[in-house]
């Protein structure tokens, strides 16, 4: 069994960055006053309010003024919907049509007219947005699942045995910087099936950092735990249930973790391109609509989606780390 | 022949690769040569030697874990190829899981070394290591959370829980503290009183040597090096640390080791 002593120093160093990980970031003791007091959600708080002003005030609709305008080009704007005539005889904007950019009070009434009704279906392609985030975490869900445990076995055999590393190396170099979406074309020609084409997008993007840092946790385990494992004379399924996955489990984890953010950004893309009802179709149906508060908020699921996601991987992730 | 053999054992390292080119000289470098010892069932035998010397790889050769380049050794007349469980290692750095729990490490040791039990004779044997090593208390604790004292003693409960022919102790308590080591000491000579085992040490520590051991071999610094002489302690047990220090004994082996040390170096 080849093992690099060199590399385990790496390896506790970076086990004791993950672990600092999981504590979550320590903030640096600021000198300044306001951001010393109080708790720091607070600042957060503060911090999303002067956004929302400042994106409100930014996009705010200019009223309608209608000097200097002959009546043939009122008739001609309100014709295209730009004005309305009030019932008072005067005209103003169009509350209903917006120029540029549109504000966070939009979004907001966007997003609650969408969350009133979040599974509804009206015909093939106009689902509620709770049944587009199913359709695209479990099609996230398939595919980095079933890469995880590819990338696991093979970084495994590729860790464990010298000779198969350097034979595959090089092709892995090879596949690695391959962007998953490059792949989509070459995919779609070969399954012919649009479902199966972005769940294999999803299980290219989240397959290499997986099998690169399962390879090297299982190639860098300390030389003690394989000579404690060899003197119990553990079988060769044993030894690998009981010493070298637990060992390597943190190295495992943070390739996952890695894995994970590529599947997560290679899942809405590939949705796109592929017109497959999920959170990247409504993304882009909604710019197909030029609806871009809808694009907003498909923008805004996409992230929670994101954090929900995560936080759920990190409680897993917790299971099997280990402190040195 | 003896319980533990280890008869005209040399051990050669390949020197680094050439500052010149790429290809691997032939020439090797020689650690020790022709190192004889003999244990008998049941002693107390301990290797002092400076750091460097081959001490540490002699272990490992007997443990299995390397091979010697020539010579070899038996135990109990058989001779030793690879790792096994008549032989345990406690180690320096104590090798711990440290996913599983102290009761665990011990656990997963006697799981491996008597597969037919069942989990409850398993779990009783355990406990009853754990117990004599006084680490029931800490039996649920991660070695995370241990001080470096508990950890040895559960690598040491862990080495006698599997009731090895030969227990090889590599610098066990050169990662302790001076106050616990001693107390440590202690707990391992009731064990080794106990169990009867018969034990192969490697330290650089005299005192340790002379307090624990039935006989010192003394390795020189070579390189090549070898075993120069070994020394018979005839100080009665039990010992202790208190009483023994003041015997005239003691003072006159602990200059003989201290000035052969010296000498060596």
């Amino acid at each position: 069994m080849s093992l690099r002593d060199a590399t385990t120093a790496f390896l506790m160093q970076q086990q004791r960055v993950a672990g600092a990980e999981e504590a979550g970031p320590r903030p640096p003791r600021s000198r300044l006053s306001i951001a010393s007091q109080g708790p720091p959600w607070l600042l957060s708080v503060a911090l999303l309010g002067c956004f929302l002003l400042g994106w409100h005030l930014l996009t705010v609709q200019p009223a309608f003024d209608q000097t200097g305008l002959t009546q043939d080009q009122l008739l001609m704007l309100e014709f295209n919907g730009d004005i309305v005539r009030t019932e008072g005889g005067t005209y103003i904007s169009n509350p209903d049509k917006i120029q540029g950019i549109p504000g966070p009070l939009v979004l907001i009434s966007k997003a609650f007219e969408e969350l009133s009704a979040p599974f509804h279906k009206k015909g093939t392609n106009d689902h509620g947005v709770g049944h587009l985030v199913i359709y695209t975490v479990t099609r996230f869900a398939a595919g980095f699942l079933s890469a995880s445990l590819l990338a696991v076995g093979l970084g495994l055999l590729i860790g464990l045995s010298r000779p198969l590393y350097q034979a595959l190396n090089p092709f892995i170099q090879v596949l690695k910087p391959i962007s998953p979406l490059a792949w989509m074309p070459l995919l779609l020609y070969s399954v012919q099936d649009p479902t199966w084409t972005a769940i294999l997008v999803v299980f290219m993007a989240s397959l290499w950092p997986t099998v690169a840092n399962t390879a090297f946790g299982v190639s860098a385990i300390r030389k003690e735990y394989i000579q404690v494992a060899r003197l119990l004379q553990l079988s060769l399924t044993r030894r690998l249930l009981m010493v070298i996955l637990p060992a390597a489990a943190p190295t495992i984890i943070a390739g996952l973790r890695i894995s994970f953010g590529s599947a997560l950004v290679a899942v809405v893309p590939a949705e796109m391109l592929l017109g497959e009802l999920g959170l990247g179709y409504l993304t882009w149906i909604e710019w197909n609509n030029l609806d871009i508060s809808g694009v907003m908020f498909a923008i805004l699921i996409v992230g929670l989606m994101g954090i929900v996601l995560d936080s759920g991987f990190n409680r897993l992730a917790r299971l099997v780390t280990y402190t040195e | 022949m003896a319980f533990v053999e280890i008869d005209h054992v040399s051990k050669h390292f390949p020197l680094r690769e050439g500052e010149a080119g790429k290809r691997r000289t032939a020439e090797t470098f020689c650690v020790f040569q022709h190192v004889s010892l003999r244990i008998e069932e049941g002693e107390f035998l301990t290797l002092v030697g400076h750091s460097g010397c081959g001490k540490s790889t002699l272990l490992n050769i007997l443990a299995g874990f390397e091979t010697a380049s020539e010579g070899g050794m038996v135990l109990d007349g058989r001779e030793v190829r690879e790792p096994g469980l008549d032989r345990m290692v406690v180690f320096q750095n104590f090798a711990l899981m440290p996913w599983l729990s102290a009761f665990d490490n011990v656990r997963v040791a006697v799981k491996a070394a008597y597969p037919k039990w069942d989990s409850a004779q398993v779990d009783g044997h355990t406990r009853k290591y754990l117990s004599m090593m006084n680490l029931l208390d800490a039996a649920n604790k991660k070695p995370a959370f241990l001080s470096g004292g508990m950890r040895q003693r559960v690598g040491l409960a862990r080495a006698f829980a599997v009731q090895p022919k030969v227990l090889l102790l590599d610098e066990p308590f050169a990662q302790i503290d001076a106050l616990t080591r001693g107390t440590i000491q202690e707990e391992l000579m009731k064990m080794w009183d106990a169990t009867g085992t018969t034990v192969f040490m490697v330290t650089h520590d005299v005192d340790e040597a002379i307090l624990l051991s039935d006989r010192i071999a003394l390795m020189t610094t070579g390189p090549p090096a070898r075993v120069a002489e070994c020394l018979e302690v005839t100080i009665p047990r039990p010992r202790w640390r208190e009483t023994i220090i003041d015997l005239p004994h003691y003072t006159q082996l602990r200059n003989e080791v201290l000035r052969f040390l010296m000498r060596a170096s």
